[in-house]
């Protein structure tokens, strides 16, 4: 389950942010290592949103910075 | 480009009575599909809806407290669900609290502050996600000339009208990488229920201080609103457009 939801998650990360997969590791920040800017990142959380149909508050969604934050929270979510 | 709304969605707060309904009516005209808002006026708004309705468009009418977030999100939530997306949302929602500053009531003044500039933020936070995903949309605050100039009088209206431009200049940057554009109309002496209150030696005082002579009435507001909701004002983000016949020039 969590291996799909790591894939899942980079993919729509190489997607919206137009990066390369290689550059996708966990430690990754979205905004520092990605090249993010802020409304990137709450498109990030609205497309998490949409792909594993779920709903992230606000205030979980800033503490997601990076790839790991990403998958760790989702997959804590699915659980 | 044209001036055309067919196929867009729009939201007007406050739309069942004065500029308001005039500007529901403006953008059905144009061929958009118009949802109002009210607080109280449960009748006039349905009258609005049919209206809008025999113009050949679709219309709700909902009852909303333009203060509350939470019933704000249902209904953007309601409009992109039955509606499929939002296009344009005028806030036009706002109330009159007159007092001199020395006689000004705490009520009196977070009332104003809250109905009319809270609200803006409620209805544009709401807004901004549904028009992300449609990468686009057009919100068009109504502030007032007495944001711009101030008036002896209207502390609380004046500060929140300024509000309003303050946070739309803020808004329009914040999300114009995502083609959503963020504008203002500032009326000044229109003829509606709020300006039928004013006793005749104030509007005379108005009309004397307009360039162009005369009150201006609802629908002159509306078609400033229909140029910044269509595709004609698509290099046009951040702006205050005036319609006070001059007066605060």
């Amino acid at each position: 389950m969590s291996q799909d939801v790591e894939s899942k998650v980079k993919a729509i990360i190489v997607d919206k942010l137009g990066v390369d997969e290689s550059e996708v590791t966990a430690d990754a920040n979205f905004t520092n290592d990605l090249g993010a800017d802020s409304l990137d990142t709450v498109e990030l959380i609205m497309e998490f949103e949409k792909e594993f149909d779920l709903s992230i508050p606000d205030e979980d969604a800033e503490n997601i910075a990076t790839v790991g934050d990403a998958t760790t929270y989702l997959s804590g979510k699915l659980s | 480009m044209s001036l055309s709304l067919e196929g867009k969605t729009c939201l007007v707060t406050g739309g069942s009575r004065g500029i308001g309904k005039a500007i529901a009516l403006r953008l059905a005209e144009f061929g958009a599909d118009v949802a109002i808002t009210y607080a109280r006026s449960a009748d006039a708004a349905e009258e609005v809806k049919e209206e809008i309705e025999k113009l050949g468009r679709k219309a709700k009418a909902l009852q909303a407290d333009a203060v509350d977030l939470a019933r704000t999100e249902e209904v953007i939530a309601e409009l992109v669900d039955d509606w499929g997306k939002i296009d344009i949302i005028v806030n036009n929602a706002g109330i009159t609290k007159d007092n001199l500053i020395l006689r000004m009531n705490e009520e009196q003044w977070d009332d104003v502050i809250n109905t009319n500039l809270k609200s803006i933020f409620n209805y544009s936070k709401a807004a901004a996600k549904p028009m992300m995903r449609n990468r686009g949309g057009s919100i068009i605050n109504i502030s007032s000339v007495v944001g711009i100039s101030g008036n002896a009088g209207q502390s609380n209206y004046a500060a929140s009208k300024a509000g309003i431009i303050g946070f739309t200049k803020s808004y329009a940057k914040e999300l114009a990488s995502r083609n959503i554009r963020a504008n203002v109309v500032a009326p000044g002496y229109i003829l509606t229920d709020m300006t039928d209150q004013l006793d005749e030696k104030v509007l005379q005082g108005i009309k004397d201080e307009t360039p162009l002579g005369r009150a201006g009435n609802a629908e002159e507001v509306a078609d400033a609103v229909v140029f910044l909701a269509s595709d004609m004002s698509s290099y046009v983000t951040g702006e205050v457009i005036r319609v006070d016949g001059g007066m605060a020039m």
